[in-house]
């Protein structure tokens, strides 16, 4: 059974007299392991449907399984701890505490996971941002480091509670090429070691690291295709 | 299980509240202020009353025991111009009076006429005290009227009284001063230039706020009047009561045998003052009442305007970081965790101000015994637990409302948020 399964998803807001569908009736599923770009024009509902995989949303309608398990109809509570436990974000705007250092973003999450022994954390964040080859930065802050480091001490906040989806929108936007290239290797690097990775981007050779990409027009998937890379 | 993660969570919160006053550390000094200004009031005032009490309830034996006390006005005045006026026209109190109130009292063990007046300079051979010595003139009860002990010698007898013999007793600071090295029974002193015999010597009696009280003589009352005495002289009478059951009846008794004496109508008022030891005691707490009561207004007019301040610093605090709760929430922080970490950041802040007022508070409460030797400093346990709870819970009231309103901010709207 595939990790994600989404039929007819739809999201309305409804402004004044007028009603927005951010989404129109979206399906798409999503296996184990793969690594899906999404791409499509400004205002298409890109980041509505991440937010929506990402559980920081619930739909307006439609069926969302993640795992088998029904996540749009959870609570408020239980989609905090799916967020928590399956899914690890990565942002366009790095979204970093500004005050607290890198151990203690990277930690965050295992915080709230409620479970785990402060030392565990400790060893566990460490070894987070030792993969995002950042095991000499971790007592540096925010606005100690530079972008492109400050974006992988975020990928390091991602992947540090094993979530079952790594959730990019646009992850190198603010960054420069190269730095931004240097992010998509970490991505490939977590895609190769099992990793499921969904990323938003507005760039043809961005999205091009993917197997996998969806087009989306209008809140409606356009196209739906394997990448050169995902037809060898 | 569950006590266990909530444990944890309360932990955590515990530390994240902490980093959060540490960030924004500035502005927390400034709301801790009227925490530490309303706890610092009420822990001053009750560990100064504290210290006070414990030097009054071993010193205000001022009367013997079973002694009741009259004098034209009261040993403590409060109020206006007004009443001090009313006290002051009162006729004096005359050692006529005292021998009439005397003859008339049937169920007294004595009745006891004294008057005392400051600023004396005793003088032995070459020897001079500073001009602060106290003169009381008494009868043969007023030792124990005004529980002096004699030490060595003899008390007043009747005929010392009688005839206003010039014979004095001494106390131990005279002693100390005129007679270091000698013996000063038989020897003859000088009271403001009059001679006195001396016939006695008193026990040391100690200090009470702060003030000895034994740089003082005694003289038989009739000599006292005679040198010392003049037109604004007025007695104080000292009447025992033969026992502490029959205390409340022979204070009526010497009530109404006053009102003869003093010649006073049926619907006349009173125009002496009653008092005992009990009733000075009694004086004291009413006065300290005053102040606690004043104290704990000052504390909870303080601690309410700080618990506002407190909720509008929350509230400042939780739209400054409307972006720290979206990210928070985005990486799997239940409306619980924001609520915990909120509402534990209210009661830390308004708790670290309790203590700093606590401490301050026992600090400066406890400057009394510094101006007064003999008075044990005092930690009020009970009050500082107190002072602690209510800062709790201040934290808790007014940390609520923003907590709340933290924990139900929508997460994405709140990741948008710059
Ligand atoms: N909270 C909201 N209220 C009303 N309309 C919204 C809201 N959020 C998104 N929309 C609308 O939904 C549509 C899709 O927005 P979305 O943010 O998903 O676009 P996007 O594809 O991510 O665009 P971009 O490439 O610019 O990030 C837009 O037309 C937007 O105006
Ligand atoms: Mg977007």
């Amino acid at each position: 059974m595939s990790l994600i399964q989404v039929k007819d998803l739809y999201k309305i807001y409804q402004m004044g007299n007028t009603e927005v569908r951010a989404l129109d009736g979206v399906s798409v599923s999503i296996d184990q392991n793969e690594y899906v770009s999404i791409m499509g024009p400004s205002g298409s509902g890109k980041s509505t449907l991440m937010n929506l995989l990402g559980c920081l949303d619930t739909p307006t309608s439609g069926e969302f399984f993640m795992d088998g398990i029904n996540v749009a109809t959870m609570g408020d509570d239980e989609l905090a701890h799916i967020r928590n436990k399956k899914i690890g974000f990565v942002f366009q705007t790095f979204n970093l505490l500004p005050k607290s250092t890198s151990l203690r973003n990277v930690e965050l999450p295992l915080i709230y996971n409620g479970e785990i022994k402060a030392h565990e954390r400790r060893d566990m964040a460490i070894k987070a941002l030792t993969r995002v080859n950042l095991g000499d930065r971790v007592s540096h802050k925010p606005n100690e480091l530079s972008g492109g480091q400050r974006q992988r001490v975020a990928v390091a906040r991602a992947l540090v509670n094993n979530p079952a989806i790594i959730l990019a929108d646009e992850p190198t936007g603010n960054l420069d090429s190269k730095t931004g290239e240097e992010i998509m290797s970490l991505f490939d690097e977590l895609h190769k070691q099992g990793n499921t990775i969904i990323l938003v981007t507005h760039e043809e050779h961005i999205a091009a690291h993917a197997s996998r990409v969806v087009r989306l027009l209008d809140g409606k998937i356009a196209v739906d295709e394997a990448t050169e890379k995902g037809k060898k | 299980m569950y006590l266990r993660t909530t444990i944890k969570t309360l932990n955590d919160a515990f530390f994240m509240a902490l980093e959060a006053i540490r960030d924004n550390l500035l502005r927390s000094i400034l709301t801790l202020l009227g925490i530490v200004i309303g706890v610092f009031a009420i822990i001053a005032v009750m560990t100064a009353i504290r210290t006070l009490e414990s030097s009054i309830n071993t010193g205000l034996n001022v009367f013997g025991s079973d002694v009741i006390f009259i004098q034209k006005s009261p040993v403590i005045q409060m109020g206006d111009h007004n009443s001090r006026r009313k006290y002051w026209r009162r006729p004096n109190i005359t050692y006529d009076m005292a021998l009439e109130l005397r003859d008339r009292m049937l169920g007294a063990e004595f009745v006891s006429a004294q008057d005392g007046t400051g600023g004396k300079t005793i003088r032995f051979k070459k020897e001079t005290t500073n001009p602060n010595v106290g003169v009381q003139g008494v009868d043969e009860f007023g030792l124990e009227a005004l529980n002096h002990k004699l030490d060595y010698g003899r008390n007043f007898i009747p005929e010392d009284i009688e005839y206003g013999r010039r014979v004095v007793i001494l106390g131990t600071d005279v002693i100390q001063k005129l007679f270091p090295f000698q013996d000063p029974i038989d020897q003859t002193i000088s009271i403001n230039g009059i001679g006195f015999d001396v016939i006695g010597t008193l026990q040391r009696k100690g200090e009470m706020f702060g003030q000895s009280q034994d740089n003082f003589v005694i003289v038989p009352i009739t000599a006292y009047l005679q040198y010392y005495g003049n037109r604004w002289t007025s007695l104080g009478i000292s009447i025992k009561a033969p026992d502490g059951e029959s205390f409340d009846l022979t204070k009526e008794e010497v009530i109404d045998q006053m009102r003869i004496v003093r010649g006073l109508g049926p619907l006349d008022e009173n125009d002496f003052e009653v008092t005992s030891n009990d009733a000075l005691i009694d004086t004291f707490g009413s006065f300290t009442a005053g102040i606690k009561m004043f104290a704990g207004a000052v504390s909870v007019i303080a601690l309410v305007v700080a618990g506002i301040g407190i909720m509008n610093i929350m509230l400042v605090s939780v739209s400054e970081r409307i972006k720290e709760i979206g990210i928070r929430k985005a990486i799997g922080a239940t409306r619980n965790n924001i609520l915990f970490q909120f509402l534990l950041e209210a009661v830390f802040l308004s708790l670290i101000g309790g203590v700093i007022g606590v401490m301050l508070g026992i600090g400066v409460g406890n400057m009394v015994t510094l101006v007064m030797k003999n008075v044990a400093p005092v930690i009020p346990i009970d009050w500082v637990f107190i002072g602690l709870g209510v800062c709790s819970f201040i934290g808790i009231v007014f940390g609520i409302y923003p907590a709340y309103k933290a924990a139900g901010l929508d997460p994405i709207e709140s990741l948008r948020h710059e």
